[in-house]
């Protein structure tokens, strides 16, 4: 921070006096509102982050490794070498997001003691506990939380996500199954949207979902969290079919800097973002990206290795 | 309700929630992602957002110099946190040209991080009770206000949270994320007040 500012800061709990609240739901859903319209990028170095940040990012997502690679290489995959969370959080003054393991509350506990802005407790990493995801009412820190359904979406939110994500299948440069999960996804919204009132608490069993937040998505039409696409996105025309199938904006992992031309791919896919309904600003950002990352075809994935199952 | 067009800048950020609140208002607003969606407006909204990516975006589509000129020809323009900061003179750590309409300095994310994000209620002077309930999500604080800016509020120690210098508006908060309509009203009425003194000097030109 600059030195110019005459009034000392007062702020170790957020406010300036006792008064203030901090990491509130309004607090927590608040940033997810901020970045809506936006690009969330996968970074694996501080240059990564700022090249992102130059592109117009909204937020980047640190890691140690991006989605490809750590399919590539195998083995159990962790929450990232603190000392690269803070060598990015260090390089921009974005949102810093970073992956927990799905149910390892300890490394969300670490994520945020570093001061990483929004945690994800994600199926790409190697879950932690099949039974159960962590409580996330229980930090200030804010979650994102992926879905492939409505019913999957529902019960993150009651642990406490603050965000949601379509989950698509990451890594893979194929964005067949985001679209998937983000088609079942307003499809099973727009069916609890039109049920009457008296069958909703059926739902909510169907669903396995709280149905207090089945009542909210029956009002509401949507969710009741903004909701991005995830997995699979790797040009810019994959950005805006997501974003014109409802997402509110994209996270790109290895689509970015598993391109030709990290720069150039990440400006375009930006722009292609916010211009999401026009055409002919999609084509013109397309030009002269180079080829996107090698994409993989779901069907040659072994089961095992199919990231989006894991979670329930 | 009241006769006049509020745009909201909509290349990133929560531009649909300021739509939302407008439009429950019975105001008509749109979406300005584009110059050509400036022409016929009475009033913008700089939403929430992320500024470096907002400011980007401000230049590759050219909206930058459209805005700053009708800002200097008394189009009202409101800036919610990220839209405070493309409005001020200065914003620390901002290595890209902004609006620098108002004269204020900035400090960008002047609290910490996202876990120092808060909410707390706000009396504002110009509106008399009840408190304004504010969220401030890594919000900039406003260092510095020059002599023709006006303090619309500060928080409990004093710091600059919401400034009006003429038609322009910022607050390092956001009231589309509350239900009170008081800061999107003031917009308006300033809105109104412009379409007023054009149509009046258009008359006058008319009748010359």
């Amino acid at each position: 921070m600059v030195a110019t500012n005459e009034r000392p800061l007062t702020t170790t709990g957020g406010g300036p006096n006792g008064a203030a609240e901090t990491g509130t739901w309004a607090v927590k859903r608040g940033l997810a509102q901020m970045l809506k319209g936006g690009v969330i990028m996968d970074v694996v170095t501080p240059d990564q982050a700022r090249i992102a940040e130059e592109a117009g990012a909204c937020a980047v997502m640190a890691l140690e490794r991006v989605p490809s690679d750590i399919r590539a290489h195998g083995g159990v995959a962790r929450m990232s070498d603190p000392d690269i969370i803070t060598a990015i959080v260090e390089a921009v003054t974005i949102p810093v997001m970073a992956k927990a393991r799905i149910g390892h509350f300890v490394e969300a506990q670490v994520l945020e003691a570093l001061g990483v802005d929004y945690v994800d407790e994600s199926e790409v990493l190697t879950p932690a506990d099949e039974a159960h995801h962590v409580n996330k009412h229980a930090f200030k820190v804010p979650f994102v939380c992926g879905c492939r359904n409505l019913g999957e979406a529902l019960r993150r939110i009651g642990e406490g996500a603050a965000m949601i994500r379509t989950k698509g299948e990451a890594g893979t440069g194929n964005v067949v199954e985001a679209v998937r999960h983000m088609r079942q996804l307003w499809d099973d919204i727009r069916r609890v949207q039109n049920m009457p009132d008296d069958e909703l608490a059926a739902a909510a069993k169907d669903l396995g979902a709280p149905v207090g937040l089945v009542q909210q998505v029956h009002e509401l039409g949507k969710l009741p969290v903004v909701n991005f696409a995830a997995g699979g996105i790797a040009t810019p025309a994959d950005a805006a079919l997501m974003m014109q199938l409802g997402a509110e904006g994209v996270f790109v992992g290895s689509g970015i800097f598993k391109s030709e031309t990290p720069e150039k791919m990440a400006l375009a896919i930006v722009k292609a973002t916010t211009h999401y309904r026009d055409a002919a600003i999609i084509a013109e950002v397309s030009r002269g990206t180079g080829s996107a990352m090698r994409g993989l075809e779901i069907a040659s994935i072994p089961e095992h290795e199919i990231l989006a199952k894991r979670g329930w | 309700m009241t006769d006049v067009k509020i745009g909201v800048l909509a290349v990133q950020g929560d531009f649909a929630e300021h739509i939302d609140r407008l439009h429950e208002m019975g105001i008509e607003a749109g979406e300005v992602r584009l110059p050509a969606q400036l022409d016929d407006i009475d009033g913008l909204i700089i939403p929430g957002g992320e500024s470096t990516t907002i400011t980007r975006l401000l230049d590759i589509y050219d909206l930058r110099e459209p805005i700053r000129a009708l800002g200097d020809a008394g189009l009202p323009i409101w800036g919610t946190c990220a839209g405070a900061i493309v409005l001020a003179k200065t914003a620390s750590d901002l290595d890209r040209p902004n609006l620098g309409l108002m004269d204020i300095d900035v400090r960008r994310n002047a609290f910490g991080r996202q876990v120092d994000s808060f909410e707390e209620d706000l009396a504002v002077e110009a509106f008399g009770p009840p408190a304004f309930h504010a969220v401030f999500i890594r919000a900039p604080l406003i260092d510095r206000a020059g002599a023709a800016v006006d303090v619309l509020a500060r928080l409990p120690d004093g710091g600059i949270v919401a400034v009006r210098q003429g038609s322009l508006l910022a607050t390092s908060f956001h009231p589309e994320l509350t239900p009170d309509p008081r800061f999107h009203r003031l917009l308006a009425d300033l809105a109104a007040e412009r379409r007023r003194g054009r149509r009046s000097r258009g008359a006058a030109a008319a009748g010359g």
